[in-house]
């Protein structure tokens, strides 16, 4: 069982954060990470897509990169958010680890789980949320989920 | 879903979905009485219809006033999601509805509400699906029913006409060794007294004309998701694992995890089938559900003093209720329904068929219709009436045999209840 930061941190990150690399992002507008990362960049977020097989073709206004080392370096990515199989996190983590100075979060999508890449991200002070999603997550906690009559446990008598 | 503080039951039910208004900061959730919704502009209108973004379009899918009362049921029965529809039995079709295809089946107990028993051993066979019924007692018998055609397996949790618990653990385990969603109808019970997904349920199902809005005001209808069951771990549900051809080939599994059932519940179930719950009828359900654990609390103090007191009765033969220590199933309520067997029963009287019929004549406070789960005690000849078109096997397998009157008991005055009981009884055996 993963245990997964709280409400009160998840906002943090998804108010905070800015830049998102999202690593294995498909350019087949059915696929989930194709949802993810225009949700994400509709919400303003910067959506860096990486994918060796369509490196250097656009998406939501920026260039799909071959890997991690060959994002710019002025582009300071926040979140790495992960579409790999469980088996393929570690490499990816460790190269993300040594690449991206300013990682503050590992993000793994739904049904990818890696408890060595957690535990090493952990150690070097980056934040890890393993089988979620961040636009559900998004969608949850500002309210979106709650148009379609899905459990958002968010109980308020603000406005 | 949420890792954040937990609530208590009373709290939940009344805050759980709903938030003051953020146009007018009205603190009752508003009746949102329109049908369709503005767009932002042309790419927020495409993200919606695309299912990129959750949001408004047309009130046939989504609509404020109901998606509060979506978010209350399910969070109340601790699902990830829930979709409401215009009745129980409009429920039970939108439940199986993305399991379910021509030459598919259903294991079903025979121990269920007459209109369900009809509804799935003859309409749904117009749909190319068959109900096998099963006395779900006899788990061999479960397990002897289910075949490679089988999607699902359904029950009542407490279930109508009241006296029988189905031992949710058992049949869970039965669902699961064969990779099947068990569907669990918790009308009778309501979430305050058994929360069938904590037993194993995949799906829960409400008629929430019933206690949920307690009054016998509105029809409604709720399908809850546990959010637990695996659709892509086997071929057998294509419409959750499969590519949809309505949506670009998209998979509603892959793409929504474990919300992916409620999701199809709307873009699929209320859009094609168009069962939907108004937001008049979703107001009065969330005005009951606010006072739901009070009213049940005392709808189970009642129904145990009168079923006591019938069951001492020399002009009763027999009570059904659970929560009898006479009843086979006594055992099964501090496991499954903790807080209480229910507010239904039947009681079988001295005199039979003809009794019966004297004796719903004669009661002047039990109203005679074909409800329950309503503040008003209520009562019904289930052999005369609901379960008129049942054969008399069916009848008494139900447990509505031509000597059973069926009683939903109110949240009146016991004692009053109990006079007016008295002389009626009176009444019958002359």
């Amino acid at each position: 069982m993963t245990k997964n930061p709280s409400d009160e941190l998840l906002r943090k990150i998804l108010t905070e954060s800015k830049v998102f690399a999202c690593v294995g992002l498909s350019m087949n507008p059915v696929r989930p990470s194709y949802f993810v990362a225009r949700y994400l960049s509709l919400k303003g977020f910067k959506v860096i897509p990486v994918n060796p097989g369509h490196a250097g073709k656009m998406l939501f206004g920026q260039e799909v990169r071959a890997d991690l080392a060959s994002i710019p370096a002025d582009s300071t990515v926040d979140v790495l958010d992960v579409f790999r199989r469980s088996e393929h996190v570690l490499p990816i983590v460790t190269d993300a680890l040594a690449r991206l100075p300013g990682l503050k979060t590992i993000w793994m999508q739904i049904g990818v789980e890696n408890a060595e890449a957690a535990a090493l991200a952990t150690e070097q002070g980056v934040q890890v949320i393993q089988n979620r999603c961040p636009k559900i997550e998004y969608q949850r906690l500002f309210g979106e989920l709650r148009m379609g009559g899905f459990n958002t446990g968010i109980i308020s008598s603000k406005l | 879903m949420s890792d954040g503080p937990s609530y208590g039951f009373d709290t939940l039910q009344i805050h759980a979905g709903a938030r003051p208004d953020p146009a007018t900061g009205a603190r009752q959730t508003p009746i949102y009485q329109t049908t369709a919704y503005v767009f932002r502009d042309a790419d927020h209108a495409a993200a919606l219809f695309n299912l990129q973004e959750v949001g408004y379009i047309y009130s046939r899918l989504t609509n404020p006033t109901v998606a509060v009362l979506q978010e209350r049921i399910a969070t109340l029965e601790g699902g990830v999601g829930a979709v409401c529809c215009s009745s129980g039995h409009a429920a039970q079709i939108m439940a199986l509805f993305p399991l379910m295809g021509p030459g598919l089946n259903i294991v079903a107990s025979t121990r269920l509400y007459g209109g369900s028993v009809t509804q799935l051993s003859h309409t749904i066979k117009r749909f190319g699906w068959e109900a096998r019924f099963v006395d779900f007692d006899d788990l061999d018998a479960v397990k002897a029913a289910i075949d490679d055609n089988t999607r699902a397996i359904f029950c009542e949790s407490i279930a109508n006409p009241g006296g029988y618990i189905t031992d949710l653990d058992a049949i869970a385990g039965v669902a699961d060794g064969a990779g099947l969603p068990l569907i669990v109808d918790n009308t009778s019970a309501t979430p305050y007294l058994c929360r069938p997904i904590e037993h194993g349920a995949t799906l829960v199902v409400h008629s929430t004309t019933k206690y949920l809005t307690g009054n016998g005001t509105v029809t409604g209808g709720c399908v809850v998701d546990s959010g637990n069951f695996d659709w892509s771990a086997s071929d057998k549900f294509p419409s959750l694992s499969a590519p949809e051809p309505a949506y670009h080939g998209l998979k509603f599994h892959e793409t929504f995890g474990n919300l992916a059932y409620t999701f199809h519940g709307i873009a699929i179930g209320l859009r094609d089938l168009g069962m939907t719950m108004n937001p008049q009828a979703a107001h009065y359900t969330l005005m009951g559900t606010e006072t739901l654990s009070l009213r049940m609390e005392r709808h189970v103090e009642n129904a145990e003093k009168l079923a006591a007191w019938l069951e001492a009765d020399p002009r009763v033969d027999f009570v059904t209720y659970a929560g009898l220590k006479s009843s086979p199933y006594y055992e099964r309520v501090e496991r499954i329904c903790p807080k209480g067997a229910g507010a239904l029963f039947t009681v079988a009287i001295k005199g039979g068929y003809d009794a019966c019929v004297k004796l719903v004549n004669g009661l002047e406070i039990f109203s005679h219709v074909a409800n329950l789960g309503d503040a008003r005690s209520l009562v019904i000849h289930s052999a005369s009436t609901t379960h008129r078109q049942l054969t008399t096997e069916q009848q008494e397998a139900a447990g509505a045999g031509p000597n059973m009157v069926r009683f939903s008991i109110g949240t009146e005055d016991a004692d009053d209840l109990i006079a007016d009981l008295d002389q009626a009884l009176t009444k019958a055996m002359n």
